[in-house]
């Protein structure tokens, strides 16, 4: 039996805006991995005295080094949001039999995110 | 309104044409008419030799998937009126081969199918006499979403996943998969954990959500395999911190 496939195109993912946004959270592991990375970078500089940590922060000051880092952190909100997003699908809860609303599954994960950035941002600036 | 409309239907027959060409049909626009009705008209009067599969006609039997406008649409459940005044472009589901005009081989659908196991498995069947496996009407509604697919395949198509990578198991077996999983009645968890869990399975999905989008019958796979995920993370973990806990 002699079947036709259908070609993908090369620009599929531009054709719907779920597939482009699909294909962006595919790309922001990339950056994710890089956040990691710099963390790892950073903690290497700490423990090797000030002058290296002094050196990783002129380092990181440099507008390339900013720009990569500034678009890192847009890809890792996109992960972030979309992740939150997808909870309600993923986690059923039940609450004296009865389901928890979706709405409060999400504003669960904004929360336990902003309790955890207050306390990372209390930690540094203290 | 018009008493008329095109359909433009994509014609693939392999011993004329490499790929498939594009065929333009008029066809009489009324109110109550399909997408369906139309290439029933074009058959029945304009050129018997258009080939598409269909049966019930009402959008149970999910025979008739076809591609409508770019979308993965049942042709019975898509009025000509809502694309007046046309054209309207009638392709066959994309992600599937095309065997002739609308028809697609659906042989790996069914071949996947089976495998997640979509039927009550019970380590013991009790005996007729003893009547039904009773449920609570709670029980009831953990399945009752997925229960409603029609296996029409409009998922697999809408799914650029399952178009990259086609060992994906796809949305549809994986949502008939957890309507047994869920199943309060069913003991079979264990054997389809290894399908499901496995690359091919729920890990190949990247949370696109089309599938869900394109279902005609508001099933939502999305979800499904969502939280599939969530279940056979937490059962890793499980079987990590207790192995001999496992059945």
């Amino acid at each position: 039996m002699s079947t036709y496939q259908r070609p993908l195109a090369l620009f599929w993912w531009l054709e719907r805006r779920s597939y482009l946004l699909f294909v962006l959270r595919e790309l922001s592991c990339v950056f994710v991995a890089w956040f990691v990375v710099y963390l790892l970078l950073l903690v290497n500089a700490i423990s090797d005295g000030a002058t290296s940590y002094e050196d990783f922060l002129d380092w990181s000051g440099q507008w390339w080094v900013v720009a990569i880092n500034v678009i890192a952190m847009l890809f890792i909100l996109l992960h972030a949001i979309t992740w939150f997003g997808l909870a309600p699908r993923a986690m059923v809860i039940r609450l004296r039999g009865r389901r928890l609303p979706p709405t409060q599954v999400v504003a669960a994960h904004y929360l336990a995110w902003l309790v955890l950035s207050a306390i990372v941002a209390w930690l540094v600036l203290r | 309104m018009a008493d008329e409309i095109t359909l433009e239907v994509a014609r693939y027959r392999p011993e004329l044409e490499s790929e498939p060409v594009m065929q333009s049909y008029q066809v009489p626009l009324r109110e109550h008419w399909a997408v369906l009705d139309g290439l029933s008209y074009i058959k029945d009067h304009l050129d018997g030799t258009l080939s598409f599969r269909w049966s019930c006609r009402m959008g149970v039997c999910g025979s008739c998937g076809m591609t409508v406008n770019g979308e993965p649409q049942l042709s019975c459940a898509t009025f000509l009126t809502d694309y007046a005044p046309g054209p309207v472009r009638v392709e066959p589901l994309r992600n599937f081969p095309v065997i002739r005009d609308l028809v697609i081989d659906i042989d790996d659908f069914m071949t996947k199918l089976p495998k997640v196991k979509p039927w009550l498995v019970r380590e013991v069947h009790s005996p007729v006499e003893e009547g039904e496996y009773l449920q609570t009407p709670e029980e009831l509604d953990e399945y009752k979403q997925f229960s409603m697919c029609i296996n029409c395949m409009l998922c697999y198509s809408a799914c650029p996943v399952y178009s990259l990578e086609p060992e994906f198991i796809g949305p549809a077996a994986i949502a008939l998969a957890q309507r047994y999983n869920l199943d309060s009645r069913d003991e079979g968890a264990e054997e389809r954990r290894e399908i499901l869990s496995s690359p091919e399975g729920i890990w190949a999905c990247t949370f696109v959500g089309e599938c869900s989008a394109a279902c005609p019958k508001g099933v939502d796979p999305a979800g499904a395999i969502q939280r599939y995920k969530l279940t056979a993370a937490t059962q890793s973990i499980k079987d990590l911190l207790m192995p001999r806990s496992r059945r």
